[in-house]
């Protein structure tokens, strides 16, 4: 052999071996499945929907909220409370998408960190400066902290009404509510302007299997919100699964009582419907990662995993559905069924991370893997 | 038959193939450190970890914190005089020592190729690779008449090599006769179309009939390509597959340097005329450098080929190492169950990509009152430390000693460690993987059967 034949050749290998070193996002392929569908479906019929959804209702709350303060009455509290639990049920369909403009914000960290610091909050009115941004006071911010203002500021309506009409700080009172609930609508509308803005065209065009592709950010996210936001938070820390004790002040909505099933069902409801590829508010159903799992999974001749994940997710519904209103009173008299129910979601865990992750073999390449 | 051992012994030959491997393995080595150390992963792998994997009876190997940096910096230093051949056998006594210190530190990072860097660093020790174009030798290669002269080495000392190179290949493809392999195009049905973004061949990756060439190809090339390459008639042939299989492998897979690793020490292979070529086109590059060397140089008088003193030491402890890399991969025979879900001995076997395996494991920790609690992995563990712990059964053992002592540490009394788990290989379906029952904290590691290892419930044929 020549020596220059073979620097040629060496040199062509390292070259072509170390183009593949770099990362690029957005390719174009024509394999069977269409991912860029499945972004698009996901964008379009799933997530936008759901966050101008969630940006209607905030605004709705604030409109309830400005009538609320200028004439502090039952009929207005209530008319809050629900406008608030109309939000929060909306917010559970928008909480897993950690992506983009949600992710650069910390979105999630300042519209649903529970439980909510009491002491955080009161000094905050006292001291009427506070920076609501600042992540010292992400527990002190979004739904849970108007989940406090509303429902857990005195014992009974009467006193939780006087503390925002005829209380001493009822005006710095009213403030921080407002203030805390103004947050939160411009939050969701900034996440929301950006995908309706540029974003939309960047998320759905990248397609590749790399550590920041939109194909795999979405459903490493997805999978981070099954595992921690509603498997751990909802259910397994009160039900004190990681815990000496169960810890039954870790509820969602632990200060209006009643709220945290109704809650809980909607997130596992929002985690069905992303997986199906099913449409916010709708029954039409697009490309998804479910539909991805089966197309890939009958290519390579191993069984059926998209029906075994689904039949698991209605197991943990139907043991969530047995449970109290009121996941504290839940754990308080009758804790094995709620760890029960963290049963049936930590095996749909297992499908998620191991099965899922398998079938879509996900780049994460933080290090070298063996040759051969 | 021992006349002809005897004999072969004696043979010599030419010692630029030794001399050009040294070049490249030194070169390659240093790349690779540094290569190692600019993606941060000296910082992420072994400072970072609270907690670290190690192997059975190496548990005194731990990361020494930020001087882990000076072992990192000592065994690239040392590459570099490998690569020089500036005071060779130590400097490859420091190579192999400190590459093998630093491997041993955390089994999280096992790799093949790893190993082969340490087995192949160890048997270079011993052979004569700076006795020619090296700084050691640069005052001593004029011979009495002025020209110059390249000098002799024992043949066996580059067939060594080839030996080694030889049972890696061989092994590897050997491991390949197993039906997820070859009849189910497995793992690479799962790897291949996951690879639909590369540019030309991602389209091709999603063709069943590929994975199965892909399969079989790459068990006939493990298996053939030693032969092919010692056969001198087809070994420009299987050069090129070498370049071309290894080059494929680097593009489909992030493996990092190991296809060049390989690419370089096929070299071994060719004549000793290659070789002559290379050094002189080297030596045409360093000669503005020459006058920066020569002061290091030790000037003394060439010796006989091979320190002959050395060789009752050298040959015994060379024959035991061969032995031990011929025997070490079957070792698996002597385990009960699947080998590839018990992983009761894999390592060291030169099992490579044969495997897409993943775990979950959910540790749960009961005290004395009964009282208990989940554990959450990501307190202790990186998500890489996690990942491999979660389907290798020596490392959920030991992380569930760690788990034990931690929280005893934090007063917990009779503390019990159960594992929830569940592993999927090879596109199967998840199954549970521990018995949950067994406390783990109660079982003490050891090169026994894990009889706690719940059965596979599937059959893979072959070896």
């Amino acid at each position: 052999m020549k020596l220059r034949n073979l620097v040629l050749v060496l040199f062509a290998a390292i070259a072509i071996g170390s183009c593949s070193e770099s990362e690029d996002d957005g390719v174009t392929t024509t394999d069977s499945f269409d991912r860029k569908a499945l972004l698009e479906n996901a964008a379009d019929n799933i997530i936008i929907p759901a966050l101008q959804d969630l940006s209607d209702d905030l605004n709705s709350l604030k409109t309830s909220k400005d009538l609320f303060i200028a004439t502090p009455n039952q009929a207005n509290l209530d008319e809050l409370r629900e406008k608030w639990l109309d939000a929060y049920m909306t917010w559970q369909y928008v909480e897993m998408f950690n992506i983009g403009r949600a992710e650069e914000i910390l979105y999630s960290f300042q519209m649903n960190v529970y439980p909510t610091n009491v002491t955080d909050i009161q000094n905050n009115i006292a001291s009427a400066s506070y920076d609501l941004t600042s992540p010292n006071n992400n527990d002190a911010v979004g739904f849970p902290a108007v989940d406090y203002l509303l429902y857990g500021t005195a014992n009974n309506d009467v006193d939780i009404l006087n503390y925002y009409s005829t209380d001493f700080s009822a005006a710095s009172h009213q403030q921080y509510l407002s203030d805390v609930i103004d947050q939160m609508d411009a939050l969701t509308t900034t996440v929301l302007s950006d995908w309706t803005g540029s974003y939309r065209d960047t998320f759905v065009n990248s397609t590749g299997n790399t550590v920041t592709s939109s194909v795999n950010l979405l459903i490493n996210d997805f999978i981070f919100y099954y595992e921690k936001g509603l498997r751990a938070n909802k259910v397994g820390i009160p039900a004190g699964v990681f815990s000496t004790t169960p810890l039954a002040d870790r509820v969602e909505g632990l200060y209006s009582k009643e709220f945290s099933k109704e809650l809980a069902l909607e997130g596992l409801q929002a985690v069905d419907d992303f997986f199906n590829g099913r449409a916010y508010n709708g029954t039409t159903t697009g490309l998804s990662y479910a539909s991805y799992v089966t197309e890939l999974r009958t290519n390579n001749g191993t069984s059926d995993l998209t029906t075994a994940i689904n039949n698991q997710l209605a197991a943990a519904r139907a043991q969530m559905n047995v449970l109290d209103d009121n996941f504290a009173n839940q754990v308080n008299t009758d804790n094995t069924l709620m760890t029960r129910t963290y049963d049936e979601l930590q095996v749909a865990t297992v499908l998620f991370k191991i099965d899922m992750l398998q079938t879509l073999n996900i780049s994460v390449d933080f290090v070298d893997a063996d040759g051969d | 038959m021992k006349s002809k051992i005897h004999t072969y012994l004696n043979r010599t030959t030419s010692a630029a193939p030794l001399a050009v491997f040294r070049i490249g393995f030194g070169v390659m080595m240093l790349y690779s450190i540094i290569r190692f150390a600019a993606h941060g992963w000296i910082n992420t792998l072994y400072i970072e970890p609270q907690f670290h994997f190690s192997y059975y009876g190496f548990s005194w190997v731990q990361p020494l914190g930020n001087a882990t940096y000076l072992i990192f910096a000592l065994c690239g230093l040392a590459a570099l005089f490998v690569a020089l051949g500036y005071k060779y056998r130590i400097s490859m006594l420091v190579f192999f020592l400190s590459f093998t210190y630093i491997e041993l530190m955390d089994k999280t990072t096992y790799l093949n190729h790893y190993y082969f860097i340490s087995a192949l660093s160890f048997l270079l020790f011993f052979l004569p690779a700076a006795r020619y174009f090296s700084i050691d030798t640069l005052g001593n290669t004029v011979a009495k008449d002025g020209k110059k002269q390249t000098p002799q080495i024992p043949q066996w000392t580059i067939d060594s090599i080839k030996l080694l190179l030889g049972v890696v290949y061989f092994y590897a493809g050997l491991a390949k006769l197993n039906s997820d392999w070859l009849i189910k195009a497995m793992p690479l049905k799962i790897w291949l179309p996951s690879k639909y973004d590369i540019p030309l061949l991602g389209d091709l990756m999603q063709l069943e009939w590929v994975h199965y060439a892909f399969s079989w190809s790459g068990m006939l090339y493990d298996l053939f390509i030693p032969f092919l390459l010692l056969y001198k008639r087809t070994r420009i042939v299987a050069f090129a597959a070498v370049v071309i299989f290894h080059v494929l492998t680097r593009v489909l897979f992030p493996i990092g340097m190991f296809p060049f690793v390989m690419i370089v020490s096929a070299l071994i292979f060719f004549d000793s005329g290659l070789h002559e070529r290379i050094i002189s086109y080297i030596r045409r590059l360093l000669l503005p450098l020459k006058r920066f060397f020569i002061p290091l140089s030790r000037k003394r008088i060439p010796k006989k080929a091979m320190e002959l003193k050395y060789k009752r030491f050298i040959l015994p402890v060379l024959g035991v190492f061969f032995a031990l890399q011929l025997l070490l991969p079957w070792r698996y025979l002597a385990y009960p169950g699947e080998l590839f879900w018990t992983e009761e001995g894999y390592r060291f076997s030169w099992r490579v990509m044969l495997m897409e395996k993943m775990g979950s494991a959910q540790f749960k920790i009961v005290d004395e009152d009964g009282k208990s609690f989940y554990v959450q992995n990501s307190d202790f563990l990186t998500p890489f430390q996690e990942k491999q712990m979660s389907y290798q059964p020596d490392f959920i053992l030991q992380y569930a000693h760690f788990l034990g002592d931690h929280f005893t540490k934090q007063g917990h009394k009779n503390v019990a460690v159960y594992v929830d788990s569940y592993v999927a290989l090879n596109g199967r379906l998840s199954q549970p993987y521990v018995d949950k029952a067994v406390n783990l904290y109660a079982i003490k590691e050891s090169f026994q059967h894990k009889s706690w290892i719940l059965p596979f419930n599937d059959e893979i044929k072959g070896l």
